[in-house]
C-alpha cells in the first residue's frame, strides 16, 4: 500500500525580511505515514512541527527533498487540488477558518470548490455535520457558537471533502477543556472509521492514544515509536525539553523510590490498573 | 443599515435577484414620476409591499433616523432655492415660492420612498443571499473580464468577519481601558487620537486573520470561481416572475403618466 504521506530528506528554510541568511526550520526529515494510522507529532514551540504540517498539503513547498501525498509530488502545481482533497487540514483558530455566516454554507465550501453537483454537496454537508454532532446547528451563525462548536464545524468543513487523511495542527490550543474533549472524541471516532489522522500538538496527554508518536526538535525527528516506548524514557524526554504525561511521571517517581512499575501505562485507567496490580 | 429581520413572508421567500431587480425598477419609476398621480401610485406600491413583507412601519421609520439630517437638508435647499414666479415671502436671500414648496414636497417624498424601498430589500434578505444574488446578476460582466466572483467573495468574507472584528474591537478597547486609556472625554481631536492604540492592534490582527483564512481556504481546495458549484442554487419561482412583472407594470404606468402629463 502506498504511504498516504511520505517525506524524503525534507528540508525547509525561510528568509526573514531583514536578514540575509536563510533560517533552516526543517533539516532533513524522513517520515512515512501508512493509511489508517493515527500519528501524533509532538514538539515544543519553534520545533518546526507546524511548518511540517503545512508541507503535507502543499501550502508550503520543500526547499530541499520531496513530499509525496498518496504518491503525488506536492511540488507539482497541477496536482495541488488532488493533493488537498486527499489531505484535509484543521487549524488552531476556528474563527479564521470560516468563510460563511451560515454553518451549513461554510461546511459546503470545500465540496463547492471541488465542483460537485448541489444534491451531492447537500448529502456530504449533512453527513459531515452529523459526524461532528452539529447537525442541529446547521442554520446558525458561527459567531454565536462556542469555540469548541466552531472547531467541530471546521472539522466538518474538512470531512465534507471526504479526505483520506486529516492533519490537525494544534486543534485544541484555543479551546476550553470541554471543547478539547469533544475534538479529541471526534479524532478517536475518525481513526476508528479508518481515516488517517495526523495530530500536531504540544500537549503530551493528547498523544497517548496514537498508534505512533513522532517527536520533533530543532527540525529533526528525535524519537519515533509507540507512545508507550517513547514516554518510558523519562530522562531522555526531559533532556529534550519535553515532559511526559502525569501518569508516567507518577509511576516514574514511584520507581525511583524502589517500586517496579511498568511505565507504559499512559491513560489514567491504565495507570490505576498498574498501581492496583502492584499494590493490591 | 444592512440589517436583516428574519421572517417568512412572500417578500422574505422571494429570490434575492428579484428583490434587487425590483428595487432597481422601483427607483427608475420613482425618478420618472412627475405628478401627484404617479407619486400616489408609487406610495400605493410601497404600502402594498410593506404590507406583504409583514414588517412593521415603525421599524422602517426607525432605520431612517440616521438619514434624517440629509433628508431635511435636501428639502430645505429645494424649498428656498427653487426659481419661481409666485413668491410667498422673502427674507434676505431666502425666497419661498409655490414652485419651491411643490419641488421640495416631491423631493422629500422621493427620498423617503427610495430609502424605504432599499430598507425593504435589506430587511427581508440575509446579507449572504444578497451577495449571492448580486454575483448571479453580474455574471454577464465576466465577459468583459470584470472579477464578479472575486468581488462577491470579498463582500461575503467582509460580512462574515464584521461580528468577529466588532468583538475584537471590544476586547482591545477593554484592554486599553484597563491600562488607563480614556475614550470618553476630551475634544474630538483627543478622542480621535485615543483610538489609535485600538486601531493599530486591530489592523495587525486583521492582517494575521486574513493570512490564516487564505491558508484555510486553499487547504479546502479553493482556487477561484472556476469550476465552483453551489449547494444552494437560486431558482426563480412563480412568485418571482409575478413580482418582476408587477414592477415592470408599475414602471410602464409611471412612464405613461409622465408621457400624458397627468
Amino acid at each position: 500500500m502506498t504511504n498516504i504521506i511520505e517525506t524524503q530528506d525534507l528540508t525547509y528554510s525561510y528568509q526573514p525580511e531583514e536578514a540575509e541568511e536563510q533560517i533552516p526550520v526543517l533539516k532533513g526529515l524522513n517520515l512515512a505515514i501508512k493509511p489508517g494510522t493515527f500519528v501524533a507529532v509532538l514538539g515544543h514551540n519553534g520545533s518546526g512541527k507546524s511548518t511540517l504540517a503545512k508541507q503535507f498539503n502543499g501550502i508550503l513547498l520543500p526547499t530541499g527533498g520531496k513530499v509525496y501525498v498518496d504518491g503525488r509530488d506536492t511540488a507539482d502545481d497541477r496536482l495541488l487540488i488532488e493533493i488537498r482533497r486527499r489531505v484535509g487540514m484543521v487549524f488552531q483558530n476556528p474563527d479564521n477558518q470560516m468563510v460563511s455566516n451560515i454553518v451549513e454554507e461554510d461546511v459546503a465550501f470545500a465540496p463547492e470548490n471541488l465542483g460537485y453537483p448541489s444534491e451531492e454537496i447537500r448529502i456530504r454537508v449533512d453527513e459531515a455535520l452529523r459526524v461532528v454532532g452539529m447537525y442541529e446547528y446547521r442554520t446558525h451563525a458561527p459567531h454565536l457558537l462556542s469555540g469548541g462548536q466552531k472547531q467541530r464545524i471546521a472539522i466538518a468543513g474538512v470531512l465534507a471533502m471526504a479526505p483520506q487523511c486529516v492533519v490537525f495542527d494544534e486543534p485544541t490550543a484555543m479551546l476550553d477543556p470541554k471543547g478539547r474533549a469533544a475534538v479529541m472524541a471526534i479524532i478517536e471516532q475518525m481513526r476508528q472509521e479508518g481515516t488517517t489522522v495526523v495530530l500536531i500538538t504540544p500537549h503530551m496527554d493528547e498523544t497517548g492514544r496514537a498508534d505512533r508518536l513522532v517527536v520533533i526538535s530543532e527540525g529533526v525527528i528525535v524519537r519515533d515509536g509507540t507512545p508507550q516506548e517513547i514516554f518510558r524514557d523519562v530522562e531522555g524526554m526531559r533532556a529534550l525539553g519535553l515532559d511526559v504525561p502525569e501518569t508516567t511521571d507518577l509511576l516514574y517517581e514511584l520507581n525511583r523510590e524502589g517500586c517496579n512499575l511498568n511505565l507504559g501505562a499512559l491513560t489514567v485507567e491504565e495507570c490505576a490498573e498498574e498501581l492496583f496490580r502492584a499494590f493490591a | 443599515m444592512g440589517q436583516y429581520f428574519p421572517g417568512d413572508s412572500v417578500i422574505h421567500r422571494m429570490d434575492p435577484r428579484t428583490k434587487i431587480l425590483g428595487l432597481v425598477i422601483y427607483i427608475v419609476a420613482l425618478f420618472t414620476a412627475k405628478s401627484y398621480a404617479s407619486y400616489g401610485l408609487m406610495l400605493l406600491v410601497l404600502a402594498l409591499v410593506i404590507r406583504l413583507s409583514t414588517l412593521r412601519l415603525k421599524m422602517l421609520l426607525k432605520g431612517m433616523k440616521p438619514l434624517l439630517l440629509v433628508i431635511i437638508f435636501t428639502a430645505f435647499l429645494n424649498l428656498f432655492f427653487t426659481e419661481g414666479e409666485h413668491v410667498v415671502f422673502q427674507v434676505w436671500k431666502l425666497r419661498l415660492t409655490i414652485e419651491g414648496v411643490r419641488t421640495a414636497g416631491f423631493m422629500l417624498a422621493r427620498l423617503v420612498m427610495l430609502i424605504m424601498g432599499s430598507f425593504l430589500m435589506t430587511y427581508t434578505t440575509p446579507p449572504m443571499a444578497l451577495t449571492d444574488g448580486m454575483e448571479r446578476l453580474l455574471n454577464p460582466l465576466k465577459k468583459i473580464k470584470f472579477p464578479v466572483h472575486e468581488f462577491a467573495m470579498m463582500m461575503s468574507i467582509a460580512l462574515r468577519f464584521i461580528p468577529t472584528l466588532v468583538e475584537e474591537t471590544d476586547k482591545i478597547m477593554s484592554a486599553q481601558k484597563a491600562r488607563g486609556a480614556d475614550f470618553e472625554t476630551g475634544s474630538l481631536m483627543q478622542r480621535g487620537k485615543a483610538l489609535i492604540p485600538v486601531l493599530v492592534p486591530l489592523f495587525i490582527s486583521a492582517f494575521r486573520r486574513a493570512d490564516e483564512l487564505a491558508v484555510a481556504m486553499e487547504s479546502r481546495c479553493y482556487h477561484g470561481g472556476q469550476g465552483r458549484t453551489r449547494m444552494n442554487v437560486l431558482v426563480m419561482q412563480r412568485r418571482d416572475k409575478l413580482g418582476l412583472l408587477f414592477c415592470l407594470l408599475v414602471l410602464a404606468a409611471t412612464i405613461a403618466l409622465a408621457v400624458f402629463g397627468l
